[in-house]
């Protein structure tokens, strides 16, 4: 205890300068009256420039409140207790209010799950993409901002342009709705897109459209992705960094190739397992038995320690460490530390 | 556009019904309108005569077309009392409810909106509960006591505004704020809480994501979206003021609508009565039905299915 607290006070400032955002040991928690949950415990994370990492767990397993907490987007009781979010030279968990929304939308900006419900119903959406715009350089003026959201509506693929600038969102089918957000997100041309589940509104060839639209639109303007999802299957498709994550934690952590060549961690092994996949005895699909335990009473050890089949006693009484088992490839699993040593 | 032809087409079909039921309720009530106009000691032929010219010697039915008839050109009938066509008599009155009624909303919605807005930005601090208990209190305070404790500081004990209305501006504050004080507590209040559930929209997280401060949120984005509730309540309290302020009225001695309602009463006047109590029930009516279209003006979703 008198360790973590320590450790909770400094404040960790070196950045390699390949990264656009580095997470250090980020505490997102919720004071709530049942006690502490701890929705993020000591996360550890970096996106290299240009690249697009992903962040993958079961529901409820803390993926949304990272990148919440980015953005300074926590509610109530929830609240950044520790740790940092280094961006350009500067801690974004420590920022003011005002400091931070000069970054949010122009160089970090981020998508949402449910596009039913992130683009406000009263406004048009062009005007909901151009006021990201006038937010952040107020000096170009209505007009030009009009004709540079057009011009976004085109390469995002948005039929019509120019007559969908007065939709209003009720008016757009949810694939549309996605692609408004996404225009509203790179207007500014950011140097980090965070987007949450993206895709887990939209049918699957939307899907593929929509990953592919933000791939191609990062790369042309340098952007790195952090992209949330509990689907390994969009983790293959477009990531070259993989982070799993269960309970609040990082429990392995590797590039996409190596993941998928060599899955260490019981969790990811579960996770990997439930893939559908065309061809191999798709009637017999896997789940990982039992339910993502409450944050409010984990067990004493390996949170994961009560769905693994292979927990030992010890995984039950120590906590595992994320530790470097193989070049590039961390896990916080005891038996693949075993295994490496 | 339909959809709003098809509301006046039901708005019409109870506005009927309405006139039918007053006009029932009213002929029900005992008591005969022309010994209550002419006294007790008047000969059978002129009382003969007079329930003549007045229709009341025909069946009730043919009385309401008759009086139906009227109304389409603006005839709603003689006072017993004062032998004067009602709806000149309701003309004149109109205009001081009218002053009324406008001053007192914009009293009323002025202070709600700026109490509410400011508590919903500090929920849950000392401004919040402060308000709140501000806006409680105008609730629950009856308008005659609102009436009665202005009137008594500002006129009799510190005599800095009229006792009675005497047709100037300045007369028609203290009434104006009487009448108002209850509507600005239920607009601050339900201005807080509808800008609250707004806030807890996902298009606010949005909105800060693209990098918006916490007033320009709550202006461009939260406020807009919860205002429907909120107008269509004001457009509710305003048909309701302007149908006659009997309370403050009376106190205050303004000459309007509620007047008019309540010494027709006392005289048993009763095409008065039915003028007035026809003429509040089509501004109330009207009220609504200009809230419903309000809404589906300001809300895309309703506006482009209509
Ligand atoms: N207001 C709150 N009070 C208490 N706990 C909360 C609150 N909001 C979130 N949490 C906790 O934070 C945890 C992580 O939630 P989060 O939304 O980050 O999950 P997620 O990984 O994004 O899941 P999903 O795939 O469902 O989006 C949840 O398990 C929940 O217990
Ligand atoms: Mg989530």
């Amino acid at each position: 205890m008198a360790m973590s607290e320590k450790k909770e006070k400094e404040t960790v400032t070196k950045t390699d300068p390949e990264d656009v955002l580095e997470l250090h040991d980020l505490k997102s928690w919720f004071y709530t009256e049942k006690g502490i949950v701890k929705a993020v415990d000591g996360v550890n994370l970096r996106i290299p420039k240009g690249k697009i990492v992903g962040l993958v767990g079961e529901s409820g397993c803390g993926k949304s409140m990272t990148a919440r907490s980015i953005m300074g987007l926590l509610k109530f009781p929830g609240r950044i207790a520790g740790g940092s979010i280094l961006f350009d030279g500067k801690d974004l968990a420590k920022l003011g209010e005002k400091e931070l929304r000069s970054i949010c939308g122009k160089d970090i900006s981020m998508v949402f799950q449910e596009p039913m419900t992130s683009l406000n119903p009263v406004l048009k959406v062009g005007r909901q993409v151009s006021e990201t715009l006038l937010v952040h350089n107020p000096e170009i003026g209505r007009e030009e901002a009009r004709k540079r959201v057009v011009d976004m509506f085109g390469k995002v693929g948005i039929p019509e342009p120019e007559k969908r600038y007065d939709s209003y969102p009720h008016e757009l089918s949810g694939g549309l709705r996605q692609r408004v957000c996404i225009a509203m997100a790179m207007i500014c041309r950011p140097k980090l897109l965070i987007a949450d589940e993206p895709t887990t509104a939209l049918d699957v060839t939307i899907e593929a459209q929509i990953l592919k639209l933000m791939q191609q639109l990062c790369a042309e303007s340098g952007t790195s992705i952090l992209i949330i999802t509990h689907n390994l299957g969009v983790v293959a498709e477009i990531c070259d960094e993989v982070y799993v994550m269960y309970a609040g934690r990082i429990v392995e952590q590797a590039d996409t190739f190596e993941l998928f060549d060599h899955v260490e961690h019981p969790y990811t092994k579960g996770l990997m397992a439930s893939i559908p996949r065309i061809g191999k005895n798709p009637e017999r699909l896997y789940t990982i038995p039992g339910v993502v335990p409450n944050l409010l009473h984990l067990p004493q050890g390996c949170a994961f320690c009560t769905r693994c089949p292979c927990a030992t006693e010890q995984c039950r009484t120590e906590k595992p460490v994320l530790t470097e088992i193989r070049e590039g490839h961390w896990s916080a699993c005891f038996l693949n530390q075993a295994k490496s040593e | 556009m339909k959809q709003i032809v098809k509301r006046l087409l039901e708005t019409i079909v109870v506005l009927l019904g309405v006139i039918l039921l007053i006009f029932i309720m009213l002929r029900v009530v005992p008591g005969d309108p022309v010994t209550t106009l002419l006294g007790e000691h008047v000969n059978q032929q002129t009382i003969d005569r007079l329930t003549k010219t007045m229709h009341l010697d025909r069946p009730i039915l043919e009385q309401f077309f008759l009086y139906v008839g009227g109304l389409l050109r603006g005839d709603m009938g003689q006072s017993y009392k004062y032998n004067r066509p009602v709806t000149q008599m309701i003309m004149d009155a109109f205009p001081y409810t009218l002053a009324l009624a406008i001053m007192a909303s914009i009293f009323a919605w002025a202070l709600g909106l700026i109490l509410g807005i400011f508590a919903a930005v500090k929920q849950n601090r000392l401004p919040d509960h402060l308000f709140m208990g501000i806006s409680l209190f105008g609730v629950s305070m009856p308008v005659f006591m609102a009436a009665l404790f202005l009137q008594y500081l500002f006129a009799f004990k510190w005599k800095v505004l009229p006792l009675k209305a005497d047709g100037s501006f300045l007369s028609m504050i203290l009434p104006a704020i009487a009448l108002g004080w209850n509507s600005a507590g239920s607009v601050a209040r339900i201005t807080r809480s509808s800008l609250l559930e707004a806030m807890q929209a996902d298009y606010i997280d949005t909105a800060k994501a693209k990098g918006l401060l916490g007033r320009a949120v709550i202006l461009r984005h939260a406020l807009k979206n919860s205002m429907l509730p909120v107008i269509t309540m004001m457009a509710l309290q305003l048909s309701s003021m302007l149908s006659g302020a009997v309370i403050s009225e009376t106190v205050f001695a303004i000459p309007g609508i509620g007047r008019l309602a309540t010494s027709a009463i006392e005289n048993r006047d009763m095409p008065v009565l039915q003028g007035t109590v026809i003429f509040t029930t089509v501004i109330v009516i009207a009220g609504n039905f200009i809230a419903d279209i309000l809404y589906s003006v300001l809300d895309p979703r309703i506006r482009k299915a209509a």
